[in-house]
């Protein structure tokens, strides 16, 4: 049973609105896998079908080698759910949040569990604060806490990082790593790309497809180009004149322009060309390998 | 289903519950607050009306009259007029609500055979209500003056006993018709479904708004449960609420219960699980706590207040409006709490209220399964 969650053509409409159309997915035990794309691209959606809080239209999931539709129950104790908007209980305490929790996962013998858990995401000295008065990184400590008390084995996140602050982002993703090294599988949303950089595998998603499923480093290779990066200025002219001049695809970053090239000499001086015909200024020029980022635009240009 | 996950829902719901001051406040003020309002500012009784007299025969019999007036509870005399100028300006400036002119004749009259002995009184119409009740006051005392003058001259003319009817109206279950006592249990009924059904709506449509219900839902809870979890806490306080408005009727205003304290218990229930499922049935409809409290006061207040026969009585009511009264279980239980606590009827009684509320709460059940169900399904 490598794979833990298998996903088979899912669709899901809402009224006239396509929001999943037809998706096919396998995710292996012990990985960290991110869908990544858009708002509104479905992937809370997906998720959402995923933890059996909404039911699809058509197509086959199963969880654990077990289809959710009829394992409801043995399913639900298995996994773990994080929503967007960190559900806690804002006029009970970190104790009385992670209390409730457990008792609704059917744990009645929680204490040493909660311990380890406050420990573990650093809140122990907070236990006795009402989770209202928790700034954004606790409550999302907090959310998480309580999703783990039953120790699941998938964990599903969804967008667990935004509206938070950078260091407690650094905070929940170093939480998130010693997950993994305990067996548990992470599904995550996420529109950062920088933070589907750091899982194993992932899903790129756009108005309801998968546009690529690989590791980000396979998917970054996949397309077979390089990116030009080229200080200059006035930057927002050349930007112009290179979107104007035809087929490239540029990127405007501040004084940087990212100009996605096949990577050939000829190209390079090509661009070079038009930029001294054009009267700008180039301060440095280098190659670089594509991000995520860059890649993404790519393919939803395309 | 796991009572110790009821038990959790149960546990939690109260500490939120109990730590939210202000909402507990509202909740154990508004009844208290409610009873004294209508206890004392909302009296329908007519008493201490103000009288002034404008004596011009001034003799025993005209004496006589005055003194029966103003020895019942219902006059007060505030004063004697001189001149028939100022009797309308009295009126104007509303100094008193009634005035009786004695002419100057009533006692000569009353003594002749045939006379034709008057009085006058006017009464300030700008009340009509009031001024019907106190159109009814005079007019049966001044009957009471007439049978005493009639035996007294009978007794003279030596024959006994004239009057062969003698009118004695008693009026049962609440003798002194005092309106309180009354409007007790129409309170009572209006304070419980209001709390049930707001509380109710607002902490289900809570979990909604924080998205707390999502996470339940991935849980091992099932829909039962949690519905049982909610419910519970909520019947205990508007039971207590029930108990304590009760309790001040009776301190305040004297309420006693004539019936059984166990039938009255039972019927309380059966009127706050309508409530509930009331209240579960707005939580199913509203998404927002704004929408929910709305919806919530509009299907539990208004009717209960204006369409139960807590005040306005149903029987008067045009025919439409009372098939409409229909729409508030508060009717069922005003009338078997009525009955209850004021006539000490028994369950035959109010089978038919009992079965009437239970009909009801079977019908927003399945109307909240049907439209969750559909909502559902749009998800």
């Amino acid at each position: 049973m490598n794979n833990i969650i298998e996903i088979l053509d899912l669709k899901k409409n809402y009224s006239s609105v396509e929001a999943v159309k037809g998706i096919s997915l396998e995710i292996h035990k012990g990985e960290m896998f991110a869908l990544v794309g858009p708002d509104g691209a479905g992937k809370t959606t997906t998720i959402r079908m995923l933890t059996g809080l909404i039911s699809p239209d058509s197509g086959k999931l199963s969880l654990l080698g077990k289809n959710i539709k009829e394992n409801k129950n043995f399913i639900q104790n298995k996994i773990g759910y994080l929503s967007q908007k960190f559900s806690l209980y804002g006029d009970l305490t970190i104790d009385e949040n992670i209390e409730f929790f457990a008792h609704i996962h059917n744990i009645f013998d929680y204490s040493e569990r909660r311990n380890e858990l406050l420990e573990f995401t650093r809140l122990t000295p907070f236990r006795d604060r009402l989770a209202d008065n928790l700034s954004g990184g606790m409550k999302q400590k907090l959310a998480l806490a309580c999703s783990l008390i039953h120790r699941p084995e998938i964990l599903f996140l969804d967008e667990p990082t935004t509206g938070v602050d950078p260091v407690s982002r650094r905070d929940f993703w170093k939480i998130l790593s010693g997950l993994i090294k305990d067996g548990i599988t992470i599904l995550m949303t996420t529109p950062y790309l920088d933070e589907a950089e750091r899982c194993t595998r992932v899903a790129l998603m756009n108005d309801g497809k998968i546009i690529a499923l690989d590791t980000p480093a396979e998917i970054k290779k996949s397309i077979g180009k390089s990116i030009l990066e080229v200080v200059c200025s006035p930057s927002r002219k050349a930007y112009k004149i290179i979107k104007e001049s035809g087929d490239l695809e540029v990127q405007l970053f501040g004084d940087r322009l990212n100009i996605m090239i096949e990577n050939r000499q000829e190209n390079i001086d090509e661009i070079m060309n038009i930029f001294n015909q054009n009267e700008i200024k180039i301060s440095g020029t280098r190659i670089i390998t594509p991000t995520l980022e860059n890649v993404f635009i790519h393919l939803i240009n395309n | 289903m796991s009572i110790k996950r009821i038990n959790a829902i149960i546990i939690k719901e109260f500490k939120q519950l109990l730590r939210d001051k202000r909402y507990l406040f509202v909740l154990f003020f508004f009844p208290v607050f409610l009873l004294g309002m209508f206890g004392y500012a909302v009296n329908f009784d007519v008493k201490n009306i103000k009288l002034a007299v404008m004596d011009n025969d001034n003799s025993k019999e005209s004496r006589e009259f005055i003194k029966t007036l103003i020895s019942s509870e219902y006059f007060i005399l505030s004063g004697y007029i001189e001149k028939d100028s100022d009797i309308k300006p009295m009126l104007d400036n509303q100094d008193v609500q009634l005035i009786l002119v004695v002419p100057q004749n009533f006692s000569t009259e009353l003594a002749k055979n045939n006379g034709k002995p008057s009085l006058q009184f006017l009464v300030d119409g700008v009340n009509g209500n009031t001024a019907l009740i106190i159109n009814n006051y005079i007019t049966s005392a001044a009957m009471n003056f007439n049978a005493k003058i009639q035996t007294g001259f009978a007794e003279k003319a030596g024959i006994t006993s004239l009057s062969p009817i003698n009118f004695q109206p008693r009026f049962w279950f609440n003798p002194s018709l005092e309106t309180t006592k009354y409007l007790i249990p129409g309170l009572i009924a209006m304070i419980l479904i209001v709390t049930a059904v707001v509380s109710v709506s607002l902490s289900l449509v809570r979990e909604k708004e924080r998205g707390t219900i999502e996470q339940i839902k991935v849980s091992s809870v099932n829909t039962i449960e949690m519905l049982l979890g909610k419910a519970v806490p909520y019947v205990c306080i508007a039971m207590l609420n029930g108990i304590l408005v009760l309790i001040a009727g009776m301190l305040l205003f004297n309420l006693e219960i004539q019936g059984s304290y166990l039938l009255l218990l039972l019927t309380t229930s059966i009127f706050l699980l309508a409530g509930i499922i009331l209240g579960i049935f707005v939580s199913v409809v509203a998404d927002s706590q704004q929408v929910a409290f709305t919806i919530a006061v509009f299907l539990s207040f208004l009717p209960s207040f204006i369409l139960s026969g807590f005040v306005f009585p149903i029987d008067s009511m045009p025919p439409i409006i009372q098939i409409i009264t229909n729409i508030t279980p508060a009717k069922f239980f005003v009338a078997a709490s009525r009955s209850i606590i004021l006539k000490g009827a028994g369950v035959s009684a109010i089978y038919d209220q009992l079965m009437y509320l239970i009909l009801y709460t079977l019908f927003f059940l399945i109307l909240a399964v049907l439209i969750s169900i559909k909502k559902e399904k749009e998800l």
